[in-house]
């Protein structure tokens, strides 16, 4: 099993998101993440689809999901050539003691403080998973009231765009 | 994007109309109520016959067999709610089965939509996994676009349902009539062109193979290159098998064809498959029934996986050779590509394989045991029925052991002439889908072989049958059980039978339900009547014919390959393997 970041660019209508998440549910395939949102296209969403899968099965859900009408195309990203971020809001308990000692990892982690309260503060974090993870790491010994965040999005480096790649070459013989 | 207008202000319904006609539609299974109810109303009007039949899922099948039976898509409508439900099975054994069909279903007032209204059900979100595609239309104007669509995605690439949920109050809004010219759905691009050079690597390795196989898929029919794959196998001499869904895409009088492989497959057409050392796969996607335990079947064989579809490509055994394409260009290009090989002087040499091979056909011939009592054989009636009909008529099986009877010991000449549900393995398809291959082919004899379980799932379909002047023939195997449970029981439960005597032997009387709904029916009990019996009921034109064959209850379907057994475990009787000899 290994992780792989598909990058699908889909026609903004009513129900795609139903069909791709139908299609992995009905085929057992299992999404670690999914991000949804617009692109510089109108008409066109682009989904980044963490998945958790060995080689052959990532190329099963490569070829279902390409047999979606709605789906325009799929890139599979190399995670050293390509950025992924992801978006971490926390709920830390924090009295006159610890704030400052929280305000110290918020700086360390590049991470902002967002909001105040007398006994907590809510912090905001982006980046890869393990940086999140290791910020998580830090916060927990202060109390971890309350937490969400993101799948992850993702975007290869270079001047390329996702328009200019092919598509990951699902069918070996196309 | 073109359009064909006509700027005439008319109904969204008069459009859905017109959008049919121009699809070229002659021919739809239905079911009124009141979300679609405006639909109906300019229907009448129209040059397509509608067939009122009397369940959805009726439609459903029908619309399959017609599909199936003509090559064009198939088309159904209903209404919402349980009418647009009642066609969940249909669509799902068309998507199973690769048929080409259109679903129109009435949806609620879009604003009524997800308020629990009135024969209200979200068939959009039910059938997203069981359709190629699926539209939910609120806006008038939107209608001949998504049925254009609807046609062009159902036909193409790798053919399925398609579902069209309109909604009421578009049905009703004026709209003026827009005919898309040309088709633009930029993530539909099906591959239909094969890689020329997978093509040559696979022709070589044809020539280098020792023991080949041709293991032909349902793709062959739906896309009607059985004239290739005749050619195919005369010029490269190389063994055929052809699965349930395949039957008829090949000559079963061809001396190279080996018979249907899988769970009920002739020793030989398993064996060979299991025996091999290239399986040329073409337009077939090593389904469980075929394959057996995955792990072992085939073992020593390489693989040329040739489908319309990529995803099935490697799904479940790994491809050597991915031939992505459509077979009706597939094969043609094989064929180039190996007359290159052959023009270059190599040759194939299968000699040894088919000493091989006819030992085991020779050796383990598909047959069956005559009833000790004299009591019917149903293999003895079905047989019968396929040389008294011939290979110019349609055959419609249900699905349980009249269907693999029908499979194994009817004699198949032509591609679709043989429907039944292979994937979904749906009971009842028989009646409504011989139906449907009736109106598609009128001049034919088509004959709906059933039992009596599957029979009693949509036999209300006579009535429409006879009302509608559609007479097919029915030969019910009726054995008084669910025959292919039953075998199931004997086999691994101990012959513990339960919930499987139907007791068909005293109710229904099968003759009286068929004279209650207008058809003939005729009842056979014993060997001596069933020729006679076939012809009487071929000569009976002017209504539907059943004949009630009260059959053996236990006969067996053999040989039979245990459900996740290997192949290589496959019986010719009870507890009776084949010798297949050495390995050589």
């Amino acid at each position: 099993m290994s992780r792989h970041t598909l990058s699908v660019l889909v026609e903004d209508t009513p129900g795609v998101l139903a069909r791709v998440a139908s299609l992995f549910s009905r085929r057992g395939f299992n999404i670690e993440s999914l991000a949804v949102g617009p692109t510089e296209v109108p008409q066109v969403s682009r989904m980044t689809i963490v998945v958790n899968v060995e080689g052959a099965v990532l190329e099963q859900v490569t070829k279902q999901l390409n047999k979606l009408i709605n789906v325009l195309k799929i890139v599979e990203l190399d995670p050293d050539a390509s950025v992924q971020r992801e978006i971490l809001l926390v709920k830390v308990k924090a009295d006159l003691e610890t704030r400052s000692h929280i305000l110290e990892t918020v700086q360390l982690f590049r991470a902002k403080v967002v909001d105040v309260a007398s006994d907590a503060v809510t912090i905001e974090a982006t980046g890869n998973g393990d940086k999140l993870a290791a910020l998580l790491r830090v916060l927990e010994p202060f109390g971890i009231k309350e937490l969400v965040k993101s799948g992850a999005v993702a975007m290869a480096r270079g001047a390329r765009s996702i328009s200019d790649r092919p598509v990951r070459s699902a069918d070996r013989s196309a | 994007m073109g359009e064909q207008s006509t700027g005439a202000q008319i109904t969204g319904a008069q459009s859905l109309v017109l959008a049919l006609e121009t699809a070229g539609v002659t021919d739809v299974f239905g079911i009124p109520g009141g979300a679609i109810l405006p639909l109906y109303d300019p229907l009448m009007d129209s040059r397509i016959r509608h067939i009122l039949v009397r369940h959805e899922q009726g439609a459903g099948h029908a619309a399959e067999g017609f599909a199936g039976a003509t090559g064009r898509v198939g088309v159904c409508m209903a209404t919402s709610g349980p009418g647009a439900t009642n066609l969940v099975t249909p669509i799902a054994d068309a998507a199973m089965d690769s048929i080409p069909m259109v679903a129109i279903t009435g949806q609620v007032p879009s604003g009524a939509i997800g308020t629990d209204a009135f024969q209200e059900a979200d068939i959009r979100g039910i059938t997203m996994p069981i359709t190629k595609h699926n539209y939910l239309v609120t806006n008038a104007d939107d209608i001949p676009r998504a049925i254009a669509e609807a046609f062009h995605i159902a036909a193409t690439g790798r053919p399925g349902p398609v579902l069209v949920d309109v909604s009421k109050d578009a049905l009703q809004a004026l709209t003026t009539f827009n005919w898309p010219t040309a088709i633009d759905l930029p993530g539909y691009h099906p591959v239909t062109k094969p890689h020329a050079k997978q093509v040559r690597d696979a022709a070589s390795m044809i020539i280098a193979a020792k023991s080949p196989v041709l293991y032909v898929g349902g793709g062959v029919i739906r896309a009607n290159a059985s004239v290739a794959l005749r050619k195919l196998a005369d010029i490269t001499g190389i063994p055929v098998v052809t699965t349930l869904m395949a039957r008829g895409a090949f000559p079963d009088s061809h001396p190279q064809h080996l018979g249907m492989p899988g769970m009920h497959g002739s020793v030989a057409a398993v064996g060979a498959l299991q025996k091999s050392d290239l399986l040329i796969t073409l337009g077939a996607r090593f389904d469980d029934r075929v394959t057996g335990k995955l792990s072992t079947f085939a073992p020593n064989a390489s693989i040329i996986h040739a489908d319309i579809d990529p995803a099935e490509i490697g799904k479940n055994r790994y491809a050597d050779i991915p031939i992505v394409g459509d077979m009706a260009e597939v094969i043609p290009e094989l064929v180039m590509a190996l007359e290159a090989e052959y023009a270059a002087g190599n040759r194939g040499d299968y000699g040894a394989w088919w000493e091989l091979l006819n030992r085991m056909r020779e050796t383990y011939p598909m047959g069956y045991d005559l009833p000790d009592d004299g009591t019917l054989s149903p293999q003895y009636v079905i047989q019968r029925l396929g040389l008294i009909s011939g290979p110019d008529s349609i055959y419609a099986a249900g699905v349980g052991q009249h269907q693999m009877w029908a499979a194994q010991f009817i004699g198949y000449e032509n591609p679709n002439t043989w429907l039944n549900s292979g994937g979904l393995g749906t009971m009842g398809f028989a009646v409504p889908a011989a139906m449907g291959a009736k109106v598609g082919c009128p001049d034919k004899t088509v004959w709906a072989v059933d039992g009596d379980g599957c029979f009693q799932m949509t036999n209300q379909e006579l009535a429409t049958c006879s009302v509608n002047e559609i007479p097919i023939k029915v030969a019910l195997i009726n054995n008084s059980s669910l025959g292919m449970v039953r075998q199931w029981q004997t086999l691994f439960y101990n012959s513990r039978y339960s919930n499987t005597d139907l007791e068909s032997h005293r109710i229904p009387d099968f003759v009286k339900l068929a004279d209650a709904y207008g058809c003939h029916g005729l009842r056979c009990e014993s060997p001596d009547d069933v020729d006679t019996t076939i012809e009487k009921a071929m000569g009976m034109n002017d209504a539907p014919v059943v004949i009630d064959f009260v059959v053996h209850r236990d006969a067996m379907v053999w040989p039979m390959v245990a459900a996740g057994a290997s192949n290589d475990e496959i019986l010719v009787a009870r507890a009776m393997a084949p010798d297949w000899g050495s390995d050589d």
